[in-house]
């Protein structure tokens, strides 16, 4: 365990192997309560406080299905263009383990509620790769454990640990892939746009917030190498809860190196889970999987079958958002920018708040650079996410709305945004606590303009000449000289003016 | 006829945590031998046109609306638990697995 882990570059190990890989993501859904039973789902509450008899495995006390639940499911099943079966199963998985109160987790096992489908998704230079689903199922959350005596909370070394039940029994769905074969060197940037884009569809579902670094959607990354052209797999690694899409991409990367110095050095890989480190980016062993395996599942004898009817499946379907990749293709035209500006904007999370921007009457180029610039930067410097900042479309809007006007220019504006994330109140109050208006008198940007001439006859001198660019200082000095309040449009118009010039 | 052998029971009894004794392996290989045999002989008579039975009663999608019901108050929720600490149930050191 302590020793290093050998390691050959990613381009021998990809010159020799081609990795097979396979995705587990669970998502937990946003419903108000939990799967089986009517306890709260909402986050923060003190311990033990969201539970009951179901959820705590007493005797005697019996489940009933969360209908939301179910409906999700079928909703992320269709989505990922998976058939859905016509009558299914919940099924126990036996194992235990305290963060299961009941000593089995209720899932699915033979009877998934969805299968067979495929999520095509893009890689960063546009290139489109159909990742092919094998299943979604419903299942439940395990509770929280707190490891106590150990360094740093690990469970290696604790003398207790302590369970806190409020997530035991909060709806999950497990979504599994089938494997993902002929990616080659790609695979770890296909692991990574794949679970980006199902982060992105389950939020259009409206399903869960699939909030990586809140536990609400999990991968668990299954890799192995075989050596090219040989068909049959090898044996694959299982790296656990991978909880981040930088994350993912690095550990399907780590293992890739990882398993090709076992096997070009004679070894053989051992099926195993295994840890991702955050901090070193590496895998280590967690535990054997053979006998861990042996889950004993059956049929959940408490609960009935799920029968979907087809109408309602149908319904379902006609009710289904745009495709997240179809609607970034159809935004990126209309908003007339890149692949890789929408990659971006993406990544930044800021395609919903620049829809909802443009919806409240800004114009797309305004609303595109407002949250990709100022408040990506305010976003970043508190480390928050753009929907969580304290301003809405609707004030954005509203801010773009008075630069179009005229009444404030970018600086201005800047300050408007500012002030609003400050908590100063909505833009237009801000304009007027601060006293932020454009200077549009004209009487007093008169006297700032000839001030800035005779303050700097050079310049002027340029631009009667026919230095047109030149302009640009003067502006500036009467930009100070007003604190920035003034159109510096405006401003140049009557520099130009006053110098007899006019702009080519 | 189904075999059940020592070494199943054996591994089924680890599975379910169950310490059993020499004697009692070859026991209860002997009993569930016999339970399956039972079973196995509905096998016999349920043909592809019998659907298996998962639940006594031919019901499905019973569902719950997804509205909150009152928990338990914590104190009730841990009234039963051998050993507590800072509002959590204590369990001993777990080993073995991650």
């Amino acid at each position: 365990m302590t020793t290093t882990t050998d390691l050959v570059s990613y381009e021998d190990a990809l010159a020799s192997y081609d990795p097979v890989m396979g995705l587990e993501v669970h998502v937990e859904l946003g419903t108000k309560t939990k799967m089986f039973c009517g306890c709260s789902t909402e986050l923060g509450a003190e311990p033990n406080s969201q539970t009951c008899p179901t959820c705590l495995g007493m005797p005697g006390a019996l489940p009933v299905v969360n209908a939301i639940g179910v409906e999700s499911a079928v909703k992320i099943g269709l989505a990922l263009h998976c058939e859905i079966a016509e009558w299914c199963r919940f099924a126990r998985k036996n194992y235990f383990y305290p963060d299961m109160p009941k000593n089995f987790q209720t899932s699915q096992y033979d009877e998934p509620i969805a299968f067979n489908g495929y999520l095509d998704v893009q890689l960063e230079d546009g290139e489109v790769f159909r990742v092919e689903i094998e299943r979604a199922h419903m299942e439940e959350d395990t509770g929280k454990s707190t490891h106590v005596g150990g360094a740093t909370g690990r469970i290696h070394g604790a003398s207790h640990s302590l369970l806190d039940y409020n997530r035991a029994g909060i709806p999950l769905i497990e979504i599994v892939t089938k494997p993902i074969e002929g990616a080659g060197e790609r695979a770890p940037e296909v692991a990574k746009a794949y679970v980006a884009e199902l982060r992105e569809l389950i939020r259009a579902l409206g399903v869960s917030e699939a909030r990586m670094e809140m536990g609400q959607m999990r991968c668990d990354v299954n890799l192995s190498l075989r050596p090219h052209g040989r068909e049959k797999f090898g044996t694959r690694s299982e790296t656990k809860n991978v909880n981040s899409l930088r994350s993912v991409e690095r550990a399907a990367r780590f293992e890739i190196m990882r398993h090709a110095a076992v096997l070009s050095s004679g070894g053989t890989i051992i099926q195993e889970t295994r840890h991702f480190h955050e901090d070193t980016g590496s895998t280590t062993s967690g535990r054997v999987k053979e006998e861990a395996e042996d889950y004993r599942y059956f049929p959940e004898p408490d609960l009935v079958p799920v029968a979907p009817s087809r109408e309602w499946v149908e319904e379902l379907r006609a009710g289904l958002p745009e495709q997240p990749l179809a609607r970034r293709n159809r935004l990126r035209e209309e908003w007339g920018i890149g692949a890789h500006d929408m990659q971006s904007i993406l990544n930044a999370g800021a395609i919903d708040p620049i829809v909802a921007t443009i919806e409240a009457g800004a114009d797309a180029t305004s609303a595109r650079k407002w949250w990709m610039g100022e408040l990506a930067r305010s976003a970043n410097e508190s480390g928050k996410a753009l929907e969580d900042l304290p301003i809405t479309p609707a004030q954005v809007a509203r801010v773009t709305a008075l630069v179009t006007e005229g009444s404030l220019n970018d600086k201005l504006a800047r300050q408007v945004i500012e002030g609003v994330l400050a908590g100063e109140g909505e833009p237009d109050e801000v304009v007027e606590k601060r006293g932020l208006k454009v200077v549009s008198d004209e009487g007093a940007l008169t006297t700032a303009v000839d001030e800035a001439i005779a303050g700097n006859p050079g310049i002027a001198d340029k631009i009667r000449g026919g230095k047109v660019q030149a302009a640009g200082a003067l502006v500036g000095a009467v930009m100070k000289a007003t604190r920035g309040q003034a159109d510096a449009a405006r401003v140049k118009e009557l520099i130009l003016e006053k110098l007899g010039v006019s702009e080519g | 006829m189904p075999g059940i052998t020592r070494e199943e029971v054996a591994h089924l009894a680890r599975l379910a945590r169950l310490e059993l004794k020499p004697e009692e392996l070859d026991h209860f290989a002997g009993q569930l031998d016999d339970i399956i045999g039972a079973v196995a002989r509905v096998s016999e008579v349920a043909d592809q046109d019998v659907p298996p039975t998962s639940h006594p009663l031919p019901l499905t999608n019973v569902m719950r609306v997804d509205e909150v019901r009152p928990s338990l108050t914590p104190e009730q929720a841990l009234s039963g638990a051998p050993a507590q600490e800072q509002q959590r149930f204590k369990v001993p050191q777990i080993l073995g697995e991650d």
